[in-house]
């Protein structure tokens, strides 16, 4: 009864809460706000409309970061045998040097460079002048020093407005060098209205200059690509291993434990299995353009989405020695879940969830929470688009603003000699027929229960608002969110760097994900942030020696 | 080895940077603009700057960090930013309502030259600045000098918020530099033990190293006021710690307020320590109160007490000027030999004051001003040194190599404690000792062989 009554206070009347976020703000700010905020109505057949993927409103102290970021900081940082040059002054590549969590396995002797920040460090005179003579100085002192077999060069905000043309600059040391491909990034970071834009550029020019320059067949059988997989804290090994476990060749991961070689090869595979459908949904569609390889969508985080998704591929290559050798290993991985599941449930059983994270984890851990019998009360995304809210099937209505309309499509058609069908026309429709959805993203809110909100880019006030009305057990964001949220009494799990835990993803990353989140939701530490005069304020007697 | 393709053999380098030992100027003037009561820094650029700056100072604290930013569309960036200012700073009002704004700007701002000043005028026209709220700016372009530049550069700004009324205020203006809230915290204490009535700009402590307590403060009770500032140009004097990070600032109220300074190094150590202390007794005519010279001799003591293991112990350092000065003239007085010395922030002088100071040494001594760290790892390549000092990026050197290090500087992203404890002063010279001994005699018990391992030491 106790509980419940506790469980009801807490449930505040939606519509209200929308009305406290909105209330501080200026009247136009407000009108704009209110259309990335929703109320979730879990309609049956239609998902409500949010607004998403629109500039950021100056002076609100968003979580978003840049495109320079999203490009060079998510797609490229995690490939060890690409020397990432970054054309500017010194902070962009300073910033992201070692600071997201992509771990790698270079071996004894492999090359890496990720522990490395390379920089063309532009002084004034470079504003002045123009850096292209110091960048392509730069490229030549790189390969010199460690003959990379390939060096990317990213640009960041002045190197677009002075006009230095990276491109041209890169091909020519391309042509000069012989043996090391040399590339671009037109990465500024005022371009787009956030990271998202430089997923699209980094997609753009990794599939232009990368993929498809290397046609040797690799040996093994189900052959894939995991796409949208930055192997933080290790969640690419776990996968591997279980891919691994059951006989899934993995062409190329996009892009954690990347090398050059998987990316050229990747062209090669059957399946495309994208997990960050926000950051590489754009590769996906190409490699499906020009090669014929057909995606799916699939989730490695929660015990339960790993199993789904391991039937998923196995159903795609529908040879009977796969589908059961996957189910081998989930009957082999589950038991160790269900101990750990168990032993949480009791302590984690009921209790509620905030999810704000960039452009794909605010849904995909939603899962994990359920598995622990915990609920997703309110979550969003920084920068994902009205698709990865809505589902793919916006993509049509989807109007791009003047912000970003200057984002690079690229038109990709299919190769004379290399498109290849992986499955007949016949063999799609019986998998269509039988309930498999190619090219499919649901998106997260028809998986968010009526009566939840769903805020696009929030705010350190909204943030802090939410917490204080709906008080959830849990609030997962990123390193700028979290002593801020902890410092108001609530656990607050990092959900970018892990707080330097995992892996997450696969059995075993369940397995830790439950054991931390128990953690945070049960420490003892917020009981002691009172000292036990605050509690009881006021003497009722004085003693003896007084 | 993590650092695998640094080679021994070092080539001159003339474009690229490789591991870089500074950062660009904007972290700076935000981490200065945190120790002014009440102020939210504001980074006129595009956002990705104001998110690494603050996520970047919030991995060194493990606090929150609070900053707002322009956010610049690729519109903004061709036509001026002066729109999404002029919205940052209605929205900033209305929904944080500090006190001041500190703007500081970043390369994009700076390349397509926005004007501060007249984007403030033109919001104060307009009433967006609400009554008795300040709004102060920094020009700090990315492409010129590091973090530290920015630093300086809005400590600065904090000094030309002072009103000259003509009555001397009794005080006495502390610049401490950029210092950790720890160091800030130990400056106000010896302050406090000397009786001397002062300012101090920054001040981060009680901003920087706050307490739990169930609530969330944006502006925590620390910082220097907007009142102090307005009255720093009637003090009796400056002391400014640090040429690089203090000087701009001091010099500026001397000149325009007629406020003399002194420009000392920064109080890490035993000497530059002392010659703060005394020139403060100086400037504010006082006697040394005993409890001070009694710590003195607490150092002094244990600079004698553990001597042996100091003598001739070979260093690396890696960090800012205004630090690294002060710290090796620390470790020549220990007799320690700190032979290669790095700092990527730009400055002949820096090289000209470490040659100075190592001047008597027994040996060669690398310097560099505007070097990186993969200059620094290939100098110890070729000559190791017992131990390292600088900040968490040594790591990767300090494993590869198998040396020691004694994490001190910025950032230090993966220990605590220098929210906490100071390394300023006489007390703050203890724990430097005890840092770079821990160091030394750890590895020393690691690499004793068992007949040789010994209880005492």
């Amino acid at each position: 009864m106790a509980a419940n009554a506790e469980k009801k206070a807490r449930t505040p009347d939606l519509a209200e809460v929308k009305g406290e976020l909105l209330k501080k703000y200026p009247p136009k700010v407000a009108r704009k706000r209110a259309k990335q905020i929703l109320i979730n109505e879990a309609l049956q057949n239609e998902t409500p409309e949010i607004s998403a993927n629109v500039r950021t409103t100056p002076g609100i102290i968003t979580m978003r970061g840049c495109t320079y970021a999203g490009c060079k900081g998510v797609i490229m940082g995690p490939t060890r045998d690409i020397v990432n040059l970054v054309h500017g002054p010194v902070g962009c590549s300073f910033y992201a040097w070692l600071t997201r969590r992509n771990q790698t396995d270079a071996g004894e002797t492999g090359e890496n460079y990720m522990n490395y920040c390379f920089s063309t460090d532009m002084q004034d005179s470079d504003i002045i002048f123009g850096g292209e003579k110091k960048l392509a100085a730069a490229i030549q002192e790189v390969y010199d020093l460690m003959h990379p077999k390939a060096i990317a060069v990213f640009a960041t905000c002045p190197v677009g407005l002075i006009g230095d043309d990276i491109h041209t600059v890169s091909r020519q040391m391309k042509e000069k060098l012989g043996d090391c491909n040399v590339f671009a990034f037109s990465c500024e970071g005022y371009k787009g209205v956030s990271q998202s834009a430089g997923h699209h550029i980094a997609n753009n020019q990794v599939f232009r200059h990368l993929v498809g320059l290397n046609d040797e067949v690799k040996p093994g059988k189900y052959k894939i690509n995991l796409l949208g997989e930055y192997n933080i804290g290790g969640d690419g090994f776990e996968i591997d291993r279980i891919f691994k476990k059951c006989g899934i060749t993995n062409i190329s991961t996009f892009s954690g434990n990347s090398t050059y070689d998987q990316f050229t090869s990747a062209h090669t595979a059957d399946l495309n299995a994208v997990m960050c459908h926000r950051s590489i949904n754009y590769v996906a569609d190409m490699l499906e353009t020009k090669y014929g390889i057909p995606w799916v969508k699939v989730n490695f985080i929660g015990a339960d989405a790993t199993a789904k998704s391991l039937r998923k591929i196995a159903k795609y290559f529908g040879d009977p020695e796969l589908i059961d050798r996957v189910e081998t290993v989930i009957a082999e991985e589950m038991p160790a879940v269900e101990v750990a599941r168990a032993e949480v449930r009791p302590r984690t059983e009921g209790k509620t969830a905030m999810l704000f994270v960039g452009g794909s984890r605010a849904h995909h851990y939603q899962e994990l929470f359920a598995e622990m019998g915990m609920q997703t009360i309110s979550a969003g995304y920084e920068f994902a688009h009205r698709d990865d809210y809505e589902g793919r099937q916006v993509i049509p209505n989807l109007q791009v603003d003047a912000d970003s309309r200057n984002i690079e499509e690229i038109e990709v058609e299919a190769d004379p000699q290399r498109f290849r069908e992986r499955k007949t026309p016949a063999e799609i429709k019986a998998l269509e027929d039988a309930g498999y959805k190619f090219k499919h993203y649901e998106g997260l809110i028809p998986d968010m229960d009526k009566g939840t909100i769903i805020i696009d880019d929030l705010n350190q006030y909204e943030a802090e608002k939410l917490v204080e009305l709906m008080k959830p057990d849990i609030f997962c964001a990123g390193i700028k969110e979290k002593f801020s949220i902890q410092k108001l009494g609530v656990p607050m799990k990092q959900l970018h760097s892990y707080d330097s835990g995992g892996p997450y993803a696969g059995f075993k990353g369940a397995v830790n994900f439950y054991h931390e989140i128990d953690r945070l939701v049960n420490s003892r530490v917020f009981g002691y942030l009172k000292a036990p005069w605050q509690k009881n304020p006021e003497l009722s007697a004085t003693y003896v020696w007084e | 080895m993590l650092l695998r393709h640094t080679p021994k053999e070092i080539t001159e380098r003339s474009a690229v940077m490789i591991n870089p030992a500074k950062t660009c100027q904007p972290i700076g003037a935000m981490y200065a603009a945190l120790g002014i009561h009440g102020c939210l820094p504001h980074s006129h650029g595009s956002q990705g700057c104001c998110a690494y700056h603050r996520s970047t100072l919030t991995r060194h604290y493990k606090e929150p960090i609070s900053a707002a930013t322009s956010s610049f569309t690729e519109g903004a960036s061709v036509f001026g930013g002066q729109a999404n200012m002029l919205q940052a700073i209605d929205n900033i009002f209305s929904v944080y309502d500090p006190e001041v704004i500190a703007i500081h700007t970043t390369c994009l701002s700076e390349t397509i030259g926005d004007d501060l000043k007249q984007i403030k005028t033109k919001a104060e026209k307009e009433g967006k600045i609400p009554k008795g709220k300040e709004i102060i700016s920094a020009s700090t372009p990315s492409y010129v000098g590091s973090h530290v530049t920015g630093f300086s550069t809005m400590v600065a700004s904090m000094a030309k918020m002072a009103e000259p009324t003509g009555k001397k205020n009794g005080k006495v203006n502390i610049i401490p530099g950029w210092v950790e809230p720890a160091d800030m915290e130990e400056l106000k204490r010896l302050m406090g033990l000397t009786g001397v009535k002062y300012i101090m700009f920054p001040d981060t402590s009680g901003v920087l190293n706050g307490p739990m307590s169930g609530e969330y403060k944006m502006f925590p009770d620390g910082g220097v006021t907007v009142a102090e500032l307005k009255s720093c140009g009637d003090s009796v004097g400056t002391l400014a710690m640090g040429e690089w990070c203090s000087a701009a600032a001091a010099h500026w109220l001397d000149s325009k307020c007629k406020v003399p300074c002194s420009v000392l190094d920064m109080p890490f150590g035993l000497q530059a320590t002392d010659r703060f202390i005394d020139a403060l007794r100086k400037i504010a005519g006082i006697t040394v109160p005993d409890e001070i010279v009694h710590e003195r001799g607490q150092l002094v003591d244990m600079i004698t007490d553990m001597h042996q293991y100091f003598y001739h112990k070979k260093v690396a350092l890696v960090g800012d000027p205004d630090q690294l000065i002060a710290m090796t003239e620390f470790l020549v007085a220990l007799d320690m030999l700190p032979v290669h010395i790095v700092t990527g922030t730009p400055g002949k002088k820096f090289e000209e004051r470490i040659k100075e100071i190592t001047a008597g040494m027994p040996c060669p001594v690398n310097v560099r001003a505007k070097g990186d760290m993969f200059l620094l790892h290939q100098w110890i390549k070729n000559e190791p040194v017992d131990l390292i000092i600088g900040n968490t990026y040594c790591k990767y050197i300090a494993r590869d190599e198998d040396i020691p290090l004694v994490r001190w500087g910025f950032p230090i992203l993966d220990r605590q404690g220098h929210q906490y404890f100071p390394t300023v002063g006489y007390k703050g010279g203890l724990r430097l000792l005890e840092k770079i001994l821990n160091a030394l005699l750890d590895r020393k018990d690691r690499d004793s062989t068992e007949s040789g391992f010994e209880l005492v030491l």
